[in-house]
């Protein structure tokens, strides 16, 4: 029997019909493409007006297919797709096809634009009529969740879940959680002390009953899909067993070997060869360097094995594979800073006293290095004239195009404290002063109060040949004083450059693990940027922070509670849908190769070793199709993506090109052609 | 390895102590020169400013006139490099320029099709196609103890830095380093030596020259090796009266770095073009380089 095809073409507005004629397209399609038996167009398909149009011609014309040519399945596939299934017809034997995004939006010809649409409506029809009614299966979603990266974004995000009741699984690569803001001394724009403010929630998430905390750790290999992920962590080795350590610190004191501490004291001070990164560590636990510890490079030392009341030192230790199982996953991993030798005019790496915004930091901080006072690179003058330099790396298309957003606030944080600190002038050279969040601007005020100078425009350089007398042994900051409309020449003793903030090193490694994609400028991909902020385009995978983009502690702190929301809610259901959209294996065909074993991406064929046949496991199954097109013996089928599916779309796009100028299934003469139902009628 | 060679005027002239070694080293090196058959004068800065359509028909005169069998074309001099550079370019951007700009070409018989020649600088084919290893093979007096500062301008890595930071290029000092040279990483390599505003406003001139010299001084350098004769000229022609004028002391030699490159690969100081500097250069090589100055004694 013929089936009777309902074809349904928005205008959105004017999105499509402003560059598509969509009447044309309705009438063409009703005219010309076989078993049509409705077509229309209608200002707003999606409308619950547009919806209904659907399902009344389902129940009164008594519709075995559906078409609709509106926007991207993205968006509205499952507002199409209910709207068919409210109507007794199964939502798979509904097509859409995107006529606004790949039409109209990127058309500047109508008349081509109307064509092409046709063709696009030609293709979902012939398509449709192959395609077969699937049933949707659940699986249960497994209650436990996977956090990556211990920064505050990743704390948050873990205290809300374990706070709920639900068992969370902390990664952090660094021997102990905290992330950036456990270097920082305050925070913009309140001035608190940030580890008052942080240290409280990293002592809560160690001794959380429900959270299960791995640090210097990493995830190694993620498979599974959402509800049942398999993750498999690697543990490095400590050298210190976990559970015989009390964090005493003996071994620390103790330990002969000093190592220049690039990581959190940012190049700026020591730690040992076996240490915890600061005081407030969490866990108390050491690690040891083992590139840097003494037994370890030359077989000599073991002090720490000596000193150790609970003989917790384990030399021998071996990196630890740990498997785990969760239903969804919040990454959590944070920025790294630009390399500012990449800009050399700026002399960092080269003029001792250029220094980066983190190694400043540092300096402030009274547990820092210099126990909190702003000195020059010797360790004890006090400079006069500070220049503090923004934007260095972002905003720059040489570098990153983004604003990295916090750093005009951290500029100003700093001007705070060098005048609270010291008696130093302190210049801000800014582009643009970006203070956008609640009491930034007010933040400010206050700075131009409290005498901060601000000049505005890019600095060409910083540089120390001298040319004028006042200049000899400064550094001299060349800028173009965009508000005086000159050229300055600036001497002062200690730059500090703004350094952008980039995605971590290995953002796309981790990214691609996860099944989630970065944008151009390195950060995750949210599924939208607007309306879901934090999941992905992958199911039961989110982020959260600034690894998403750059931004501040309460909006990383915002996203984190978001992401545990969104995973809460998942939780609380149960289950989640998963789309019959995949692959099946016909035994009688296969003839046990094996081949397509190893493609599978996700894993999700297994081998049946008594009947010599391959089997693929549903809820693993995400409907890639490689195993598809690779089986030599055609005995795999994708559903939803049969070849006799796609053979019928291409022949529907095809139809001007294929003989008649008709599509293949269309009626060789008119007279056999459908009515064309004018816009309304029905 | 053979290119076409466009020497242009300064080269005939100042900077004959850049062609001389231009010519020595390249053929130490294996690099084939081919000089142009009658080229003709680039305009240097003052064309263009006169007349773009007149000032690139000049110049791509010069590009139409290479060897078809070649397919670069290396200038030592970086006024003429930038021009080159610049005309091939433009003709390649702008269909209706290129138009007219072989209309003028046509008159004398003449077509120049954008990006048949490649435009090289000197530097770039000595450090990129003959290459770190074949320059280490060549040096047989290294110049350890001898504190070079290379000065690189504006015109050579800007606008077109091609792989260099055109704030901070790197070239030079590696080829340096190759010839055992003590590099001096000084804060001015990539500023401006002011060009000809000489002419135009000595106070300018003179201060974007005083700054070049005392960066160097101020980080020991006992040399300055450039890649321009404009820069060689303004370093070193008017040192003298730079002194004058801000009563310094200033006696840094200043030298192309072919002519230094000569002096590593044992080549005689003459050939080399040495002693048409006004800041005499070979005492101070001689008495820095280690070895060297035994050597000149015996
Ligand atoms: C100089 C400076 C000053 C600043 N001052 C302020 C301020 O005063 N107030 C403010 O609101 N904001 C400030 N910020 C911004 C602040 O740093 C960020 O908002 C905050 O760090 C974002 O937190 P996060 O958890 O997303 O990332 P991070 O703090 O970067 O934490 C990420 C964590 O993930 C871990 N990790 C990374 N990759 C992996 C991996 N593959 N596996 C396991 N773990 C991983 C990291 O080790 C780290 O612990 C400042 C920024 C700068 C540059
Ligand atoms: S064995 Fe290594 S870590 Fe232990 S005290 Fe010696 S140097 Fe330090
Ligand atoms: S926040 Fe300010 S300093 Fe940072 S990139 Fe944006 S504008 Fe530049």
């Amino acid at each position: 029997m013929a089936e009777r095809v309902g074809i349904y073409v928005c205008h959105c507005g004017s999105n499509i019909a402003g560059m598509i004629d969509v009447e044309e397209v309705a009438r063409w399609a009703g005219q010309s493409i076989k078993d049509v038996v409705v077509s229309r167009d209608y200002k707003f398909m999606c409308s619950s007006l547009g919806q209904k149009l659907i399902e009344d011609d389902i129940r009164e014309q008594g519709l075995t297919r559906v078409v609709v040519a509106a926007c991207s399945p993205h968006l509205h596939e499952k507002t199409f797709r209910r709207a068919c299934q409210n109507a007794g017809l199964n939502q798979y034997l509904c097509q859409m096809t995107n006529i606004r995004e790949h039409v109209s939006w990127v058309s500047t010809d109508r008349q081509k634009a109307t064509e092409k649409a046709k063709a696009l409506v030609a293709a979902a029809a012939e398509r449709v009529k192959h395609q077969r009614p699937l049933e949707q299966g659940f699986v249960k979603v497994n209650p436990a969740t996977l956090v990556i990266g211990g920064g505050i974004a990743g704390l948050q995000a873990t205290l809300e879940l374990a706070d709920a009741g639900y068992p969370v699984y902390l990664v952090e690569r660094e021997p102990s959680i905290g992330g950036h803001m456990a270097q920082f001394d305050k925070t913009f724009p309140t001035l608190d002390c940030s580890a008052c403010i942080l240290t409280p929630k990293m002592s809560e998430v160690g001794q959380h009953e429900n959270v299960k905390m791995f640090t210097y750790a990493e995830v190694e290999e993620v498979s599974g899909s959402v509800g049942c992920f398999k993750v498999k962590i690697r543990q490095k080795a400590r050298h210190v067993i976990f559970e015989k350590c009390t964090g005493c610190g003996i071994c620390v004191e103790k330990c002969p070997r000093k190592v220049v501490d690039n990581v959190f004291e940012a190049g700026m001070g020591y730690r040992k060869a076996i240490y915890t990164p600061f005081p407030q560590a969490v866990p108390r636990t050491p690690v040891i360097d083992t590139a840097n510890c003494t037994w370890f490079t030359r077989g000599k030392c073991q002090v720490c094995s000596k000193v150790c009341p609970t003989q917790a030192i384990d030399y021998d230790q071996k990196d630890e594979i740990i498997q785990i199982e969760v239903g969804n996953i919040i990454v959590a991993t944070g920025w790294k800073l630009f390399d500012c030798t990449r800009i050399p005019q700026y002399g960092y790496g080269r003029l001792a006293n250029v220094f980066t915004n983190m190694e400043f930091e540092r300096m402030c901080n009274a547990a820092g290095p210099t126990g909190g006072k702003i000195v020059l690179r010797d360790g004890k003058t006090e400079p006069r004239r500070i220049a503090i330099i923004h934007c260095v790396g972002s905003r720059d298309v040489r570098h990153n195009q983004y604003c990295s957003a916090v750093c005009c606030m951290a500029a100003l944080k700093f001007g705070h404290l060098v005048l609270e600190k010291t008696k130093a002038e302190v210049y801000s050279f800014y582009i643009d002063m970006r203070t956008p969040m609640k009491d930034y601007e007010e933040f400010y005020q206050r700075l131009l109060e409290e005498g901060m100078h601000f000049v505005r425009g890019k600095v060409a350089e910083v540089t120390d040949a001298a040319r004028l007398p006042d200049e000899q042994g400064s550094l001299i900051v060349q800028v173009e004083d965009t508000l005086l409309g000159t050229q300055r020449r600036i001497p002062v003793d200690m730059v500090v450059l703004m350094a952008a903030l980039e995605p971590q090193a290995d953002a796309k490694e981790l990214g691609l693990k996860l099944g989630i994609s970065c944008s151009m400028a390195g950060w995750y991909t949210e599924r939208h940027p607007k309306l879901d902020p934090v999941a992905t385009m992958t199911d039961g995978v989110f982020v959260a922070g600034a690894c998403q983009g750059p931004k501040d502690i309460p909006a990383s702190v915002a996203q984190g509670a978001a992401a545990a929301a969104r995973v809460a809610g998942m939780i609380t259901a149960g289950k989640v849908t998963i789309e019959p959209i995949i692959a099946s294996i016909d035994e009688q065909k296969c003839s046990g190769c094996r081949i397509c074993n190893n493609l599978c991406p996700y894993n999700a064929i297994e081998y049946d070793e008594e009947k010599g046949v391959s089997r693929v496991v549903a809820a693993m199954c995400k409907g890639c199709g490689t195993c598809v097109s690779a089986c030599p013996a055609n005995a795999i089928t994708g559903a939803h993506f049969s070849n006799e599916q796609i053979a019928a779309e291409l022949e529907g796009i095809l139809w001007d090109a294929i003989a008649d100028g008709r599509p293949a299934s269309a009626a060789p003469d008119g007279s056999k052609a459908p009515q064309s139902t004018p816009v309304g009628a029905a | 390895m053979k290119y076409a060679y466009y020497p242009g005027c300064s080269l005939e002239c100042n900077a004959a102590a850049y062609d001389m070694s231009v010519r020595e080293v390249a053929d130490l090196l294996g690099i084939r020169l081919q000089e142009i058959d009658d080229w003709n004068c680039c305009g240097a800065t003052e064309y263009f400013s006169q007349d773009e359509l007149t000032a690139t028909a000049v110049i791509a005169r010069n590009l139409a006139l290479v060897d078809p069998q070649l397919k670069q074309v290396v200038a030592p001099c970086a006024a003429c490099y930038l021009n080159l550079k610049k005309t091939d370019r433009l003709m390649a951007e702008h269909a209706d320029f290129n138009q007219k700009v072989n209309e003028a070409l046509a008159a004398g018989g003449l077509h120049y099709r954008p990006g048949t020649v490649q435009v090289r600088h000197m530097l770039d084919v000595i450090c990129d196609d003959i290459g770190e290893a074949a320059v280490r093979d060549k040096v047989v007096k290294p110049l350890n103890g001898l504190r070079v500062a290379p000065y690189y301008g504006c015109q050579v890595v800007r606008p077109y830095p091609g792989d260099e930071n055109p704030e901070y290029p790197m070239k030079m000092d590696h080829l340096l380093s190759w010839l055992g040279a003590e590099v001096v990483d000084y804060p001015v390599k990539a500023h401006c030596c002011g060009g000809h505003m000489t002419q135009i406003s000595e106070p300018q001139a003179f201060e974007l020259i005083r700054r070049l010299l005392q960066s160097a001084q101020d980080y020991d350098a006992d040399l300055i090796v450039c890649m321009c004769p404009m820069c060689q000229l303004n370093l070193d022609g008017y040192q003298g009266r730079v002194n004058g004028y801000f009563n310094t002391e200033f006696k840094l030699p200043i030298v192309y770095f072919t002519q230094i490159m000569g002096i590593a690969f044992g080549l005689d100081p003459k050939k080399l073009g040495f002693g048409k500097e006004l800041v005499a250069a070979l005492p101070v090589v001689r008495a820095k380089v280690n070895g060297l100055a035994a050597q000149a004694a015996q």
